[in-house]
């Protein structure tokens, strides 16, 4: 894991993204990223935020005491004990992906387990604009772990499964996770493959997050953040749509960082500038 | 003269006979995988009911998603114009229409005769819908017919922001978690539904009399966060999951020529 030496450093920050469904944390030194981790939110959201940074911390040697500054985000943002200020996800997640990604990104979809927001941002990551669903499950990750318990897949495979089709079905009619759950059903019974009914599904909820994204206004480039920027799925069908590439994401599966991470790496670059600011004063 | 309307729902299906006006019988069954037959079915029974056969029927007018699979129906009518033409027939002042079904809500505005002016629906989203009690009363494991008189138990509501079906369950959970009431926790559903069916029916207007028929309508709690939520008194006949059927057969009547 981490091979910096960090004790003649001296500006230790961490962000803690405490979201519906995973929690996160990520400690950097000096703005670059040190050490991350990723769990599931439990029933509790303090313990969840103790819990992911000590797993980050885990074999760094670092103590809470070493923290220059702590900043919360997320769903749980306000439940982060350890935090010394709390930030909305939103302004997180672009300052986050324009440090994963670079400068050129411009819009970012941060797909969750509760919610979608579809984001605008400035060379430097700044916030220009945004817009969000928070009231309906369509598209989120909670939606899709509705369909993967409908279909027995394992969510982690689910975008793949729903690319083994020969050609797109037409997407499900019903936006409501409660009524397109029925009209899948209908489909099996109809004799339609489990991956004919989830590609119907994804493309369906694609077709949704590409409105949003209209809807702020498309400037590339594009990148998505949160757990369903793991679904391949989505990701290749959101492309297709609005047919613009998305800047790949980093390969998290060896050794890269987690595109889901990007809030609480933002948030612990928020968490830099804040303490050198408070520094000057 | 004796005719029929039949009302093909995304759950149920419901037939009425109609002779000058008057209501001799009814029929109900589920939709099940062929509504085509459940037709078959109501209009048997209703029909046994009254002691008549197909031939003493002038005319056979349905309504309902699925009016187009109605057996015996020489025409068919919108879902709008069936609730507007039963609701000024049971109750003449009426001038608001609400209908809560299974999957889908309606509001209709009607004048005097029962004519449709305008009407606003929600079929995209199960909050708004009989479906959500039912996915919230298994949440809560108590039984759909209970819910309604449970909720009344209860001096105030949960903190509850389930504005969806899916989210609504988790929300339940961790309610239940946190050990608040059960009554308590009812209430909030039934404020919740009612903040959005009534929201719909401020996008028409709310013109008095309001009446409000479909099957949601026999759940006692959402009539009583409704009344709340609008703050004025609700009229309910007292079959109006079969308001429908009967806004149908009146239809089919005054095609009788």
């Amino acid at each position: 894991m981490p091979t910096k030496n960090w004790k003649n450093k001296d500006l230790i920050t961490a962000g803690v993204d405490v979201g519906s469904v995973g929690s996160k944390a990520a400690i950097m030194i000096d703005g670059e990223v040190y050490s991350w981790g990723v769990m599931r939110t439990g029933s509790n959201s303090p313990d969840s935020a103790k819990k992911v940074l000590s797993w980050a911390m885990e074999g760094t040697d670092l103590k809470l005491g070493d923290f220059k500054y702590i900043v919360g985000t997320g769903y749980g943002r306000v439940n982060v004990p350890m935090a010394n200020k709390a930030i909305t996800e939103i302004a997180c997640h672009a300052k986050g992906a324009n440090y994963i990604w670079g400068p050129s990104v411009r819009t970012v979809l941060d797909v969750g387990g509760q919610d979608i927001k579809a984001i605008r941002c400035d060379e430097t990551g700044r916030v220009t604009s945004f817009l969000m669903n928070d009231k309906c499950a369509a598209g989120t990750g909670r939606g899709m772990e509705v369909f993967s318990d409908l279909l027995k897949i394992p969510i982690e495979q689910i975008g793949e499964f729903s690319l083994r089709v020969d050609e797109e079905p037409p997407p499900v009619s019903c936006t409501c996770v409660a009524f397109a759950k029925t009209e899948a059903m209908g489909l099996l019974r109809k004799g339609w493959s489990k991956e004919k009914v989830l590609a119907a599904y994804t493309r369906a909820m694609a077709v949704r997050m590409g409105n949003l994204i209209n809807r702020v206004g498309l400037e590339k480039e594009l990148v998505i953040t949160g757990g369903q920027s793991k679904n391949i799925g989505i990701v290749s069908r959101i492309e297709t749509i609005l047919g613009v590439k998305c800047l790949p994401s980093p390969n998290w599966r060896e050794n890269g960082l987690d595109p889901m991470v990007a809030g609480a790496i933002g948030a612990a670059l928020l968490g830099k500038a804040l303490y050198e600011k408070s520094q000057k004063s | 003269m004796i005719t029929i309307g039949i009302d093909l729902g995304t759950q149920s299906v419901k037939a009425v006979i109609l002779k000058d006006g008057v209501v001799l019988s009814r029929g109900q069954a589920f939709s099940g995988f062929d509504p085509a037959k459940a037709g078959e079915q109501v209009v048997a029974e209703a029909l046994k009911k009254a002691q008549l056969s197909l031939k003493d029927v002038k005319h056979v007018t349905a309504t309902g998603s699925g009016m187009d699979m109605a057996p015996y129906a020489n025409s068919t009518i919108s879902m709008m114009s069936a609730d507007a033409k039963a609701g000024v027939h049971l109750f003449p002042k009426a001038r608001t229409i609400i209908d809560v079904g299974a999957e889908e809500a309606r509001a209709v505005k009607c004048d005097e005769k029962g004519i449709m002016i305008d009407f606003v629906v929600n079929e995209r989203c199960a909050a708004g819908a009989g479906t959500f009690i039912e996915a919230m009363a298994r949440a809560l494991e108590v039984k759909l017919e209970e819910m309604g008189s449970l909720s009344l138990k209860a001096e105030r509501a949960s903190p509850i922001n389930a504005t969806c079906v899916i989210f609504g369950e988790s929300d339940v959970v961790s309610l239940i978690h946190r050990q608040e009431s059960k009554p308590e926790i009812a209430r909030a559903i039934f404020d919740a539904m009612a903040d959005r069916v009534s929201s719909m029916v401020y996008r028409l207007g709310v013109n008095p009399d309001v009446v409000l028929v479909g099957g949601v309508a026999k759940d006692v709690g959402f009539v009583a966060s409704l009344k709340r939520k609008l703050g004025i008194d609700i009229l309910i006949p007292e079959y109006p999951e079969f308001v429908g059927a009967i806004g149908a057969a009146l239809v089919a009547a005054s095609r009788v020529k």
